[in-house]
């Protein structure tokens, strides 16, 4: 549990237009350790996304440096996408799933892109279909789904391929209030018993004070780290659902909640570095 | 027990609502049938009683009653049969090139970002020309063959149907392709797996355009360049005044433009049956 699996050092990215260049992200360094849920937040539109995108290897970081720790042994690899099999699983804030492809069809898209359609995997995306218990909707059109069905399709069509590290991001947005409590906490028991690490992006303060392991708050853009707060509930184990009404829950919301609000008002914030607090 | 009664014969009423609601949509579709017919009817009593009452000249105008024996004419001696299946012919071959040119140049043009701005300006320009004007050209370069007709209907057409697709192409959900990205795929599977299979329904809406102007291109190379088709028969009867015999080219041309529209149509409710 305590070998990092991801280290980022000193990343840095712009975006660039002819009006000008944009930082989005200035000198983020953390770890992520196997097997830990990390959840991100900040002040809406500073740079999470392009964080994922960056670590998922969608976007190429300016400067600084991503490890990718495969195995146990330390092996380093810096662009986990570029080999044939993706080890990091993103999802998207929508399912995205095709209308034109029954829900198996859909499951199964990331196998088919990276030709693993073996039997045995496609034996394993029965079972997930099953264990997630939606085999009997496997011949349906997405259309015909609810919301939660889809983005736990979505999540198994992630899962698939089985990566090492599941990227996160909002996926429970789009989702009403009431799917977005059950979904989130579905995925989250599907993702601990899985022995995933995942990085979830969410606005959602409660969400990750009750999914997460380890939180990390980002500062308005340029993004930088502002404070990295482990998440210690006295009910751990426990549903992410019951997890909100453990006795720490409050301190925590509250101290995050001043973290972000500090952000929306203070123009040049005190740039705090993991570890230092 | 009020409210039970009330709850039954609401009901009861909507029952009997959606039976009535379905009686008068189906009540309406026979109307507009048969309306349909009787002002095709009354189009052709019209033509005909005008005609022999002397009010129009049947030998400019035609009539509905020459029009049906110069058609029987055409089909005894053949010239129906060789006329119609050539125009056909040049009209299936120049809309299949069409659908495969534009097919593959979207393709590229959605492959490569700097090849479509190069070469927009040019595709705008050629699809706004007038295509009846490069039909001489055709002919001093093809001569007077099928050949000719069948570049004359695919250049009507394949200019604006590049730019549709294209178009189409451009409009895929960008988060869709960044998901084929996420799950290891390149640019070639964004293309086969999200931005083709989603462009289906504008593809099939672009071949409707297209086999009505791949037509429209065929019967104008045949007015310049042919010696057999309905475009030539036209072209001919007009130059002997034999009137019947345009006219009756084109009535079998509405007829043509009908059936190939409707097979198109048909294609696209197959298509969304199927999805």
């Amino acid at each position: 549990m305590t070998n990092p699996i991801l280290e980022l050092h000193d990343i840095c990215y712009s975006y660039h237009s002819l009006e000008g260049e944009t930082d989005a992200l200035s000198h983020i360094s953390f770890q992520v350790k196997k097997g830990e849920f990390l959840a991100i937040v900040g002040p809406s539109g500073c740079g999470k996304s392009t964080l994922l995108s960056i670590i998922s290897g969608l976007l190429l970081p300016e400067s600084g440096e991503i490890r990718f720790l495969v195995d146990k042994e330390g092996d380093t690899d810096k662009h986990p996408m570029a080999g044939s099999c993706p080890r990091i699983g993103y999802m998207l804030q929508h399912d995205h799933l095709f209308e034109w492809r029954t829900i198996y069809r859909n499951v199964i898209l990331g196998l088919e892109i990276n030709h693993q359609l073996t039997p045995q995997k496609k034996q394993r995306v029965m079972e997930l279909l099953k264990d997630y218990g939606l085999d009997k909707f496997k011949d349906k059109k997405p259309g015909e789904l609810s919301g939660g069905m889809k983005q736990r399709a979505a999540l198994i069509r992630t899962l698939a391929l089985d990566p090492e590290i599941l990227l996160l991001d909002e996926p429970f947005s789009a989702l009403d209030y009431q799917t977005r409590l059950s979904v989130s906490s579905d995925i989250c028991s599907i993702i601990r018993s899985a022995g995933k690490t995942a990085i979830l992006v969410t606005h959602d303060l409660s969400e990750a004070i009750s999914l997460a392991d380890r939180i990390l708050v980002l500062s308005k853009r340029p993004a930088t780290i502002k404070c990295d707060i482990p998440i210690h509930l006295t009910i751990s184990g426990n549903s992410p659902l019951a997890s909100r009404n453990a006795p720490e829950y409050q301190g925590y919301f509250n101290q995050l909640w001043k973290e972000i609000s500090d952000e929306n008002h203070v123009q040049n914030p005190q740039i705090i570095r993991p570890g230092s607090k | 027990m009020k409210t039970m009664c009330k709850i039954r014969k609401s009901s009861g009423q909507a029952l009997s609502n959606q039976e009535a609601y379905e009686r008068t949509r189906l009540k309406h579709r026979r109307l507009v049938t048969l309306a349909r017919l009787l002002v095709l009817v009354f189009f052709l009593f019209i033509w005909e009683l005008t005609a022999r009452m002397g009010y129009i000249d049947a030998f400019f105008f035609s009539s509905p009653s020459r029009v049906a024996l110069c058609f029987l004419d055409m089909v005894k001696d053949g010239t129906f049969f060789t006329n119609t299946g050539i125009t056909l012919l040049e009209t299936v071959a120049s809309f299949l090139l069409v659908l495969i040119i534009s097919m593959l140049a979207s393709t590229l043009l959605w492959y490569s970002h700097k090849c479509s701005e190069v070469l927009e300006p040019y595709l705008v320009v050629l699809n706004s020309l007038p295509k009846s004007a490069l039909a001489p050209l055709f002919i001093v370069w093809l001569g007077t063959g099928i050949n000719t007709i069948i570049v004359a209907g695919i250049s009507v057409a394949v200019f604006g149907s590049i730019i549709n697709l294209y178009t189409g192409f451009r409009q895929v959900d960008e988060e869709k392709i960044k998901l084929i990205y996420t799950l290891g795929g390149g640019k070639k599977d964004a293309f086969l797996k999200v931005v083709f299979p989603g462009s289906i329904p504008t593809i099939l809406s672009n071949m409707k355009v297209n086999i009505g102007l791949a037509l429209v291109g065929v019967v104008i190379g045949e007015f310049l360049a042919a010696r057999r088709g309905l475009g030539y028969l036209i072209i001919y009867g007009s130059q002997v005044f034999q009137l019947n015999m345009v006219i009756t080219s084109i009535l079998i041309l509405c007829i043509i433009a009908m059936g190939l529209y409707q097979m198109i149509q048909a294609l696209e409710h197959f298509y969304q049956k199927k999805v």
